[in-house]
């Protein structure tokens, strides 16, 4: 339980936390920019293993996976280059549930411990589909950890349920929507990171649409931080490599430490 | 169980099964869409068992099948045709639907459903743009809010449908993401779905993705096969067919027909795939032929993969079948072996076009051109002479008519 008590240590000292998000395999210097983030002042990594029909994600995120697969990347290939990192922050892998199954579940979970990747988002694998297929069985016993996703419609009886079988994190989705920058916080913000923070102990981020050091300072007030995707792989998609991720990462860690 | 409502001469047979409790038909189906859709998806699937048992629901669906749809469509005895091959050969004619394919009779059930849940507007995907004109046709009557996501190729192959889409008064949004066909414009759907579920409903136009939608949309055509199987009875004299065939796309005319027949123990049942240009080729939409079990657009079921698992794209002649996946309960259908799932080339579904069109003066839509274009090469092989076989008309031609011209040249 590498990535829970990583940031809930973090959490315990008073500081908020802050996850960056990096499509697997978009580039050829694609680590360096893991590595970039995590010397900025990241807490924990997310990395994205690209899918062809990725539905929880906007239009960032679904041009960077399409390059990142029309430049040969595949789940191996990230999971095995990710193996290669030798940076503090703990990894989560966020891809979708097909590439999993398609793998096998134990198979995929050994690759990711056996790569030192601590935890798996899958955005598409809603609990009650997770628990009867058995993936958090499985991954438990790998010592992958699953974190979850609550949303404004999720009722309290499912976030129950959701708080219950996550681990590593509690994902709070901050608006009704995909992945992609938005202007502003959305107002649905700080009542999900309020309504979650309630309801559990694990360490709540808020992610999808916080695009700007001060949106991420805003909303970690209502929660224990943020993850930051689009924003970040935009600049990535720009020809932005390791300097422009170093420099955007430790701008929204500047926000959140102010 | 309520009694058959025969308003006008439609029949609405009985309530088929519900998939259990998770949404599964055998080991396929299941809801594996983002969190954020998990509570409108119980919420239709509440209403939806309701409605589908309130006998008012119930009669003004059938009423609209019969007044606006143009319902009951007759079964057709094709005298040449069955002297031609060799088979007994009756269409279930749904080319003759208002809007002319079997897609109003799934979508008229779905905006009544969204006036019911109290939402004023409705989004769909579309290929060839039979099921977008059909959603736009009932939000226009329905006077509800209409979007309709078209992949950017298929804007381009059916312009006129995407004319008429926007003279019924609907926001046609063409998606360039992905392969620009039927399968992005599903995936944006979603995101649409994802960002706008409290006020819109989502008007799937097959039977597929996540739970109800593959049982509901079977329900609200199974009207297809409980019409064919008295009609056919008939003629018949009090007889079944021997083969009841369907084109595949998502697969909701094959569903809606064998909903009627699926009991029938001395039935066949087969699906019709795309082949496109050869199974071979690995340029096809055969999910079932070719596919594996992955878990796509909100669903365990079988879609065209690479090896890693990353979503192939499908191709066919015709739009409607250029997909690379299948409803789960033909999935289901297929392990169990009560159906079959063969295959036409884009080449068989032309032939199938002329010669529907020369011999019975019935130009069929190219979907269900792969039926009768299968059923052309299977007389003799796998279908004895002599029997006799129901083939669901799913829509018309007139859209392809341009296509074919282009392709076959002058006559
Ligand atoms: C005439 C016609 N038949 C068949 C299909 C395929 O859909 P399904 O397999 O859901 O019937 C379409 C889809 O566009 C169609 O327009």
């Amino acid at each position: 339980m590498h990535l829970e008590s990583t940031l809930r240590a973090s959490r315990d000292t008073g500081r908020k936390l802050l996850v960056p998000y990096v499509t697997g395999g978009l580039g050829k210097d694609w680590l360096d920019v893991v590595r970039a983030c995590s010397d900025a002042g990241a807490d924990a990594i997310e990395i994205g293993i690209p899918f062809s029909d990725p539905v929880m994600d906007g239009v960032t995120i679904q041009e960077a996976s399409q390059r990142s697969l029309d430049i040969g990347a595949t789940p191996e290939s990230v999971i095995a280059q990710a193996s290669e990192l030798d940076i503090a922050a703990p990894i989560a892998v966020m891809t979708y549930y097909n590439i999993v199954a398609h793998m096998g579940h134990a198979r995929f979970a050994s690759l990711l411990a056996n790569a030192g990747i601590d935890a798996a988002i899958l955005p598409d694998l809603p609990v009650d589909e997770m628990k009867r297929g058995g993936w958090d069985a499985t991954a438990r016993s790998h010592g992958v950890e699953c974190v979850l996703l609550a949303s404004p419609t999720t009722t309290d009886a499912r976030l129950v349920e959701i708080c219950a079988a996550a681990s590593g994190f509690l994902y709070a989705v901050s608006l009704l929507g995909v992945t992609g920058e938005r202007k502003g916080l959305a107002n649905t913000a700080a009542s999900m990171g309020a309504r979650l923070k309630a309801a559990t102990d694990i360490p709540v981020l808020l992610g999808v649409g916080i695009s700007t050091p001060e949106q991420a300072a805003e909303a970690s007030s209502h929660c224990d931080g943020v993850v930051v995707g689009s924003a970040l792989v935009r600049r990535l998609l720009q020809s932005g490599g390791p300097i422009e991720a170093h420099k955007f990462v430790a701008s929204l860690r500047a926000a959140l430490d102010a | 169980m309520n009694p058959p409502v025969r308003g006008g001469g439609v029949i609405l047979g009985p309530q088929g099964p519900e998939p259990s409790e998770a949404g599964r038909f055998g080991e396929f189906g299941g809801r594996f869409v983002p969190e954020t859709l998990i509570a409108a998806l119980e919420e239709l699937e509440n209403e939806f068992r309701a409605a589908w048992h309130d006998d008012a629901f119930r009669s003004e669906f059938s009423d609209l099948l019969g007044s606006y749809a143009g319902r009951p469509t007759p079964v057709t005895e094709c005298h040449r045709l069955s002297d031609k091959l060799g088979v007994r050969v009756l269409l279930k004619r749904e080319d003759l639907t208002h809007t002319g394919s079997h897609k109003i009779n799934n979508v008229l059930g779905q905006a009544l459903l969204t006036r019911r849940m109290g939402k004023g507007r409705v989004i769909a995907e579309t290929g060839a743009g039979q099921h977008g004109v059909a959603t736009a046709t009932a939000a226009a009557l329905f006077g509800l809010e209409c979007t309709v996501f078209m992949g950017a190729v298929d804007v381009e192959r059916q312009a006129l449908n995407v004319w008429r889409m926007r003279l019924l008064g609907a926001e046609v949004i063409p998606v360039t993401s992905g392969s620009a066909t039927l399968k992005d414009a599903v995936n944006d759907a979603m995101r649409e779905w994802v960002a706008s579920v409290e006020t819109t409903h989502y008007c799937l136009g097959s039977v597929m993705g996540p739970h109800p939608f593959p049982w509901m949309v079977r329900e609200f055509q199974r009207v297809v096969g409980d019409e064919a199987r008295e009609q056919c009875r008939s003629i018949l004299d009090g007889g079944d067919p021997d083969y009841v065939v369907a084109c595949i796309g998502g697969g909701s005319n094959a569903m809606g027909t064998f909903a009627g027949f699926v009991d029938l123990k001395d039935t066949a049942l087969v699906g019709v795939e795309a082949a496109g240009l050869g199974l071979e080729t690995g340029k096809h939409g055969a999910a079932v032929n070719r596919g594996v079990p992955g878990y796509v657009h909100g669903m365990r079921s079988l879609f065209l993969q690479d090896e890693h698992g990353q979503v192939l794209e499908a191709h066919s002649i015709s739009a409607g079948l250029d997909y690379p996946g299948i409803g789960p309960e033909h999935a289901a259908l297929a392990a169990s072996g009560r159906a079959r799932y063969e295959s036409a080339t884009d080449d068989e579904a032309v032939s199938g076009f002329v010669l529907l069109s020369s011999t019975e003066g019935i130009v069929p839509a190219l979907e269900p051109a792969h039926a009768i274009g299968w059923l052309e090469r299977a007389v003799g092989d796998t279908i004895p002479s002599g029997s006799t076989v129901l083939v669901t008309l799913s829509g018309r031609g007139d859209k392809d008519a341009a296509q074919i011209a282009e392709r076959l040249g002058s006559l």
